[in-house]
């Protein structure tokens, strides 16, 4: 393929291409995605190549694996284009009778379908799903599309159109301009807007300046990032090449970590693509704009991605932060003004050039602007990635998108924010999402992770949790996060344990304002929010395990005891899973757990179809 | 010539050079801020978080690391909010935890009104200041010491905790050392710092043994001399 050197060419390019494409083709669309290839994808995958070349469709049909779609619940998940047909939890080995039945006779296979949970309807059409059809799929639209390895596929759908109309008919500072108008605020949490950012950068002293994409998404459950990256490489490029136009930079590095291996391959093969067609390289255009990216991969540290951190480790130091009394736009990267912007952020950047920032700015609240992506995780029907405008409330999401909690379970509260953001309880449920309207209830956007708790979560166990998880992430090199996180940790190690002391709660607050103030970076400066969020919300659960020494979601093993209430049908299924032969009891009799024995692993409660094991 | 810069700590006007640290403002005032990562030899690391202060800046009020933040015209900073205090209180009781026993730690303590900690402590001795890796860096210059691991159990350590390989047994980190954690002994010619064990330079005239040969090496090597500059003592050459 020739080098791109103009807006015309790539017109023609993406002409030709798509003329060669007939629309009415049937394209068997199999998401490939991390969530679906931990299904096994791959070996349907391989198998619908068998039996396409066995059938002798290689003419007639198209397989096309793409990036994720947003559905893990459901996967694995195959879409036949065009009329999407939507089939889920596909099994390994159905390739031979969709061929067979759906494209050869056009028959719908409706042990397949999805089920709509609220009437039994069986759905057909991907359009039809609530998961999708209540959703707002932007950044998301084309991951189900394109196949990420394919450049053609994204050149089809448009892409690099807004990088050629930046190059071709904008200056740097309409571009920036153009941003700011948007209103674009940062993805990876801080909501700090783009174009201010960008806009300093480029307003600041020196030759060499950067841009960087950060890809260091750390968050336990979230995978936004992930998704767009490995489903969609070229449109976090044309983003970062668009800002290093704005911004006037020649260099710029994906930060990404290791443990993401198909998001560093697809962003490898896209990079080496770009640079073969010379989007990358010298003169991108015909212009005199030139510009290269370089990948650099994490070794996986939550730390890293905090900005000062992430610089230290692409220059080859340890993942430390460092005060930001100065700011990145000045001395970021190799003390060189530099703009670093989330993954999402950068996706979003192609899509205002491209609509322009006027209907940019009709999507959203008044202070956030556009879409958001959400990893619905934790207890919930739907498990999967939600792109919604800013300003859905958190019902709308969890309930009508995400379906609701499993097993009839009540809902008790959303963590969103990642480890170091808040938990949200019911009666907040009709909040807005958006920046502000998250922090004001003591937790915040994140990146967008957000889990799902029901009523058998404990909230000082949460707590614990996500507190642990941060002070083995912090870096060490403040005493408040260091030390503080490991002290607030052991206090809820004890509330857990039933030694809780009445003083506590204060000194959990106490402990969280102070840590919160005196941290270095952001990490400590939010460490302690899950433990004043759920104070905030859950007093009365901390007070349970510190008074009455109860948890009262039966999950603290050193405050519960299980027991067989009357409803035991003496069924014996409990006898066997319990490893330390608690239960005792004769067939169709009422059954007994000797609590001397008991060990408190809920085994037995897992199992009991008759409800008769109680926790307490 | 630069031109001076004012700023109030405690309402008290104070002129500073550009550049200068609250810290430094405030310690050429004698405004008590007490610090245990900060050294003047040293580049400012803001990592033990005593010094926090409250600024004022454009209607906006945050606390910053004074050990690092620099002076501007018109700041004012306030070093003794209860905000302050309570970041002070915490950090203090927490490096407690690490090092009971320091009497520099203590006298901070006193001054911050902490009498004893009320966490659980675990006696790691260092408090993870960071002066000895600076100043074997910065001053020194070989970098014998480092970090390892991360978070509550990150320590001070030689590569791969093995003999000190690059150390040339000076002693400037057992020396700045504030708490007094990092031993250095000398018995038979030999002084042991970091489980290492080095031999010392005997004077050529009166047979003390009066510094370590890696060190003396150290030196002819950065400075070209002679290779028989340090036969004899300081006190004996002549």
């Amino acid at each position: 393929m020739d080098k791109i050197t103009s807006q015309d060419q790539l017109k023609v390019l993406q002409e030709s291409i798509v003329a060669k494409r007939d629309p009415d083709k049937t394209c068997i669309t199999i998401c490939a995605g991390t969530g679906c290839l931990a299904y096994g994808t791959q070996k349907l995958i391989d198998s619908f190549r068998e039996e396409i070349v066995k059938r002798d469709l290689q003419d007639t049909v198209e397989l096309r694996t793409s990036g994720c779609h947003g559905f893990c619940e459901r996967g694995p998940i195959v879409v036949i284009f065009p009329k999407k047909i939507f089939y889920q939890r596909v099994g390994l080995d159905d390739a031979p009778e969709i061929l067979e039945k759906t494209i050869g006779n056009g028959e719908i296979i409706e042990r397949l379908l999805y089920e709509n949970p609220i009437n039994g309807e069986k759905l057909t059409f991907e359009d039809d799903v609530p998961f999708y059809n209540k959703q707002m799929r932007l950044l998301l639209a084309q991951n189900p599309e394109i196949d990420p390895k394919s450049f053609d596929d994204f050149i089809a759908n448009g892409g690099y159109q807004a990088l050629a109309k930046a190059i071709g008919t904008m200056t740097p500072e309409s571009v920036i301009q153009e941003i700011i108008d948007a209103d674009l605020r940062g993805r990876g949490g801080g909501g700090f807007p783009a174009g201010w950012k960008w806009d300093a950068t480029r307003k600041a002293e020196g030759d060499v300046k950067y841009v960087i994409c950060n890809a260091d998404e750390g968050d336990p459950g979230a995978y936004m990032d992930r998704s767009l990256l490995e489903g969609n490489p070229h449109s976090i490029l044309e983003g970062m090449l668009i800002g290093a136009f704005a911004i006037g930079c020649s260099e710029g590095y994906i930060y990404v970590r290791n443990e993401y291996p198909l998001a560093v391959e697809n962003t490898e093969l896209a990079i080496a693509k770009a640079r073969e067609i010379g989007l990358l390289g010298n003169n991108i255009m015909g212009s005199d704009f030139s510009f290269d990216i370089k990948i650099v991969r994490g070794g996986g540290a939550f730390v890293c991605g905090e900005s000062s951190a992430l610089f230290a480790s692409i220059e080859g130091r340890s993942g430390e932060p460092r005060a930001k009394y100065v700011h990145a736009t000045d001395r970021g990267l190799y003390d060189k003004p530099t703009t670093l912007n989330n993954v999402e952020t950068w996706a979003n950047v192609p899509l205002i050039i491209g609509r322009g920032s006027a209907w940019y700015q009709s999507i959203g609240t008044e202070g956030s602007k556009g879409t958001k992506i959400f990893a619905l995780v934790g207890k919930i029907n739907n498990t999967g990635l939600v792109e919604v405008p800013m300003g859905t409330t958190l019902k709308e999401i969890i309930y009508d998108i995400g379906g609701g909690i499993p097993d009839g379970r009540k809902f008790k509260a959303v963590q969103t924010g990642g480890p170091s953001g808040g938990c949200i309880p019911a009666e907040h449920l009709d909040t807005p999402v958006d920046f502000d309207e998250l922090t004001k209830l003591g937790s915040m956007m994140g990146s967008g992770g957000m889990i799902v708790m029901d009523d058998r979560n404990c909230m000082v166990d949460v707590a614990r949790y996500f507190l642990s998880f941060l002070e083995e992430e912090s870096c060490g090199k403040c005493t408040p996060c260091r030390e503080g996180v490991h002290q607030m940790r052991l206090i809820l190690d004890r509330i857990c344990a039933g030694e809780g002391k009445e003083d506590d709660i204060d000194t959990l607050e106490w402990m969280g304002q102070a840590i919160a103030d005196g941290s270095l970076c952001a990490l400590g400066g939010s460490a302690p929010s899950p433990v004043l969020s759920t104070i905030r919300y859950f007093r009365d659960e901390y007070l349970a395990h510190i008074r009455d020494k109860k948890c009262p979601a039966g999950v603290c093993k050193a405050l519960i005891t299980y027991t067989i209430n009357a409803d035991c049908t003496g069924c014996r299924l409990c006898v066997k899973p319990c490893p330390t032969q608690a239960i005792t009891g004769e067939k169709k009799q009422l059954h007994v757990i000797d609590q001397d024995k008991c060990i408190q692993c809920g085994a037995c409660y897992e199992v009991c179809k008759d409800n008769a094991v109680t926790v307490a | 010539m630069s031109e001076t810069i004012t700023i109030t700590i405690n309402g008290r006007e104070i002129k500073a050079e550009p550049g200068t640290t609250i810290l430094r403002a405030a310690q050429s005032a004698n405004i008590y801020i007490p610090t245990l990562c900060d050294n003047e030899e040293l580049t400012p690391y803001g990592s033990c978080r005593l010094c926090m202060v409250e600024i004022t800046q454009k209607n906006r009020t945050r606390l910053v690391a004074s050990c690092i933040y620099e002076v501007a015209e018109g700041l004012e900073v306030q070093t003794e909010t209860i905000r302050v205090a309570n970041v002070r209180k915490l950090v203090i009781e927490l490096l407690l935890t690490r090092n009971p026993y320091s009497a520099t730690l203590k006298e901070i303590a006193s001054r911050v009104g902490v009498e004893k900690s009320r966490f659980k402590d675990d006696q790691k001795g260092c408090i993870l200041c960071g002066q000895c890796v600076r100043v074997c860096r910065e001053v020194v210059g070989v970098a014998a010491i480092g970090y390892k691991g991360r978070g509550f159990t990150k320590e001070v350590a030689t590569p791969f905790d093995g003999p000190a390989i690059d150390c040339i047994a000076c002693g400037s980190c057992s020396y700045i050392c504030p708490v007094d954690v990092i031993p250095m002994k000398e018995k038979d010619g030999i002084r042991t710092i970091w489980n290492t064990e080095f031999p010392m330079q005997t004077c050529k005239e009166c047979g003390r043994q009066f510094a370590p040969i890696k060190q003396l090496d150290y030196f002819k090597k950065n400075y070209n001399l002679p290779d028989n500059q340090f036969d004899t003592c300081i006190h004996c050459r002549k």
